[in-house]
């Protein structure tokens, strides 16, 4: 029980704590008006070697390239080629049709989890075109984006989404924890902001080898409140470590909205302020102005000029996973309200603009990804789906816990054995 | 392997005798050297060396991008290593004491105990975290645990624990070449000297003991294998870090043959060394510093029960510390010292 207030205390004010409650809840209409999304192409680009503090409005304003007229303005502008754009918007719209499909394969009970990105492809799959292709990633779990544009195949990822027999890494880790050294993508982890010092770290040593490679994490907002994401700000900023830290800010951790991080009081981007750290704010569904800011920022560290912490401000569109129903904690119309609209549509529409795409070509594409999604879903379904699970020999259950099997290893995976061969006799072409 | 072992006896050797921390200082050093992959980080091991001069000298040798000091935040020294691991590198990170290692245990159990397993070998953490463990110096509850046991219930994880000098050398080398992570605990009670608890006699140095002369250049001692401190007959103790040392004096003083057994690795535990002494005594003393309710001890008796029940000619008994803080003025008080360990002798040889 509480010790009440002694009765000296009477005459001084009660205190009152604030608990954060997000502006609307299921049922209310969503009106965003009062977030300021300034006008593209307003925001200036500093040097790539600007000094934090020179440059702290960018970490409060919002750098925006595309405009309401789906041109390309200001001084962000990366400035792509049509086929690099046309490339941009083909990854986005794979890795859409790719969600479209294993939601539905969990729906249908094919494996036991998913994520969709909807609304946050830019965030990812801009800013992995602007680093080399071996520049290091530590991803957090809503960045297939980067595995699409870094041409990882589709196949992989669904063995690894139904933990079948040709998942690389034999039906251990949950759907969508994927890893691929080939592709220098850090192996996901479901503890989160962890990999954000890990990247850190992953920069120093290759600033201690004197290498070129450049590490960037990825990490939401409400993670943000994780004392590994401090860590890696304190690390990066004592080291000038050559390292982006994205904060995907898409207003949702799972039902808490951003305010449960500290949105109310300041923006994500500016917490780099405090730490000496250049930080961005950047319109996540703009893929140009995502570009433009990953490229900023990894000119920056590959210069020796340090780390950046860029805020994507995006919108969270679908539920967090498989397992929650947004409907129950915030309004349905916060998506079609949103007021930077879809990255995809956004995308599609300067290409339009600037006479380099068509709807035609583009409903084409949709269905080609679409297409190319269903026939490898059934070439993948060929190693099987999730089921029973029991897909790959009880002994590697055991192996890779150490290098070398110890001996309770050794005899724990001998009593799972006994006991697959007590359940199953010795027809199971496993174990 | 023919540079992995030089014999103690050996005569051009024999005068050349280190306390713990020079041994623990000369195997990084060797480390550094071997290997460019090595790094070395740490709250306080660069210019100044270590609070307790373990890395004393190596950066000025092996220069600051090798051997350096890091922020007070043990979540990102652990964290940053796992990334160098991944990266490629050996790190060596230290923490200061073993008392503050909690920060970093979600990185060292969520993440470097399980990133092999669970990138099916894309990725390692080939660290060794070394960390000052233990009490018997005046530390308090935040200088003095014994966290052991929570290491030990990790998959993924392995914990070594030196007892004299030439272990401590030959141990170390080995966990930095390890390709698994390693917890290394070194008792800081035993640094200085061999302490015998009885902390109201006179300190002795390591220059006393055998165990103090270490050979030079490289050599290793493989993780998963104890030391046979002492055979006997009368009973087996299993003991690690100081408690070695205590029991060993105990023993001593009450003219008991007992066979003692200094693990040096708790996982990999070696369990072939542990029945064969047991079913040759059938009686076994388990003696740590940690506390007592799910130490390390508990497994080690519930081992010895399940493995050697139909030997055992009297229960397994522990010798541990209180299931309290550690105190500070109270610490001979809490300490499993020479009164604790003859009981339980005396129980067990009753009958």
């Amino acid at each position: 029980m509480a010790d009440p207030a002694q009765p000296s205390d009477s005459n001084r004010p009660a205190l009152a704590l604030h608990v954060p409650e997000p502006k609307y809840r299921p049922g209310d209409k969503a009106d965003f008006s009062h977030i300021d999304i300034g006008q593209p192409g307003d925001q200036p680009r500093p040097d790539e070697a600007t000094h934090p503090s020179a440059m702290a409005d960018l970490a409060y304003g919002l750098v925006r390239v595309l405009g309401d007229d789906n041109r390309a303005h200001g001084p962000w502008n990366p400035r792509l080629s049509p086929d690099t754009l046309r490339a941009m918007l083909g990854h986005m719209a794979m890795v859409r049709a790719f969600d479209e499909r294993m939601f539905r394969g969990q729906r249908q009970g094919k494996t036991s989890f998913y994520m969709k990105c909807t609304g946050e492809e830019a965030t990812s799959i801009a800013p992995a075109m602007a680093l080399a292709h071996d520049d290091m990633i530590f991803p957090s779990y809503r960045q297939q984006g980067i595995l699409i544009a870094r041409g990882y195949p589709l196949i992989e990822m669904i063995n690894q989404i139904y933990s079948n027999k040709a998942d690389k890494l034999k039906g251990r880790q949950l759907p969508i924890m994927y890893s691929s050294r080939e592709h220098s993508f850090f192996s996901i982890s479901g503890n989160l902001a962890t990999q954000t010092p890990q990247a850190v770290g992953w920069a120093m040593a290759s600033a201690i080898r004197g290498d070129s490679r450049i590490a960037a994490t990825w990490v939401g907002e409400g993670s943000t409140a994780e004392g590994d994401f401090h860590s890696a700000c304190t690390f990066a900023a004592v080291y000038n470590a050559p390292v982006i830290l994205n904060v995907i800010n898409n207003q949702w951790a799972i039902s808490s909205f951003s305010g449960f991080a500290g949105a109310e009081r300041t923006t994500f981007a500016a917490r780099g302020l405090g730490y000496g750290i250049a930080a961005l704010r950047v319109d996540g569904n703009d893929a140009l102005a995502c570009y433009a800011a990953a490229e900023w920022a990894a000119n920056r560290a590959r210069g020796n000029h340090g780390p950046s912490l860029i805020e994507y401000f995006t919108y969270r569109a679908e539920g967090h996973s498989t397992s929650d129903d947004p409907s129950g904690y915030r309004s349905a119309q916060e998506r079609e309200e949103w007021p930077l609209g879809d990255p995809v549509t956004r995308l599609k529409n300067h290409l339009i603009a600037i006479g380099e795409w068509d709807e035609e070509r583009h409903a084409a594409m949709d269905l080609k990804c679409a297409e190319e999604v269903k026939a490898t879903t059934k070439e993948a379904e060929k190693n099987g789906i999730l089921g029973h699970g029991l897909h790959h020999p009880f002994h590697t259950m055991f192996e890779d816990v150490y290098e070398e099997l110890p001996w309770h290893l050794e005899e724990q995976a001998a009593q799972a054995i006994r006991e697959r061969i007590a359940k199953f006799g010795t027809e199971r072409p496993f174990g | 392997m023919s540079e992995t072992v030089a014999t103690v006896g050996e005569a051009v050797l024999a005068e050349r005798r280190l306390n713990m921390i020079e041994a623990i200082n000369e195997a990084l050093g060797i480390m550094l050297e071997r290997d460019p992959d090595v790094i070395i980080m740490g709250e306080d091991v660069g210019y100044f060396g270590g609070v307790f001069r373990a890395t004393a000298g190596l950066q000025a040798k092996y220069g600051k991008t090798r051997v350096f000091d890091t922020p007070i935040s043990e979540c990102g020294i652990i964290g940053v290593a796992v990334g160098m691991g991944a990266y490629g590198l050996r790190p060596v990170p230290e923490i200061q004491f073993a008392d503050y290692i909690y920060p970093g245990l979600d990185q060292l159990i969520s993440e470097a105990a399980r990133l092999r397993y669970r990138s099916a070998g894309d990725y390692i953490a080939p660290l060794t975290v070394r960390s000052p463990f233990g009490g018997g110096i005046f530390g308090g509850q935040t200088h003095s645990q014994s966290p052991e046991a929570l290491f030990t219930h990790v998959a993924g994880l392995k914990t070594v624990i030196p007892a004299t000098p030439h272990d401590a050398k030959g141990l170390l080398i080995a966990a930095i070449e390890d390709n698994d992570p390693v917890i290394f605990f070194e008792p800081k009670r035993i640094y200085n000297g061999p302490f015998s608890g009885f902390y109201d006699k006179p300190v002795e140095p390591w220059k006393k003991h055998p165990d103090s002369v270490v050979p030079e250049g490289y050599y290793k001692i493989p993780l998963g294998k104890a030391r046979t401190v002492r055979e006997g007959e009368a009973l087996t103790v299993l003991a690690y870090g100081t408690m070695v040392h205590v029991a060993e004096a105990v023993c001593q003083a009450k003219g008991v043959d007992a066979e003692i057994l200094d693990l040096r690795t708790l996982v990999p535990l070696d369990i072939e060394a542990i029945e064969a002494s047991v079913e040759k005594t059938g009686r076994c003393l388990i003696v740590h510093e940690a506390t007592r309710t799910s130490g390390f001890g508990a497994e080690l008796s519930a081992l010895v029960t399940e493995r050697c029940f139909y030997h055992l000619e009297a229960p397994v008994e522990r010798v541990t510390g209180f299931d309290t803080p550690y105190p500070h003025s109270l610490e001979w008080a809490y300490f499993p010292g020479p009164v604790r360990i003859g009981e339980a002798i005396d129980k067990l040889l009753k009958d």
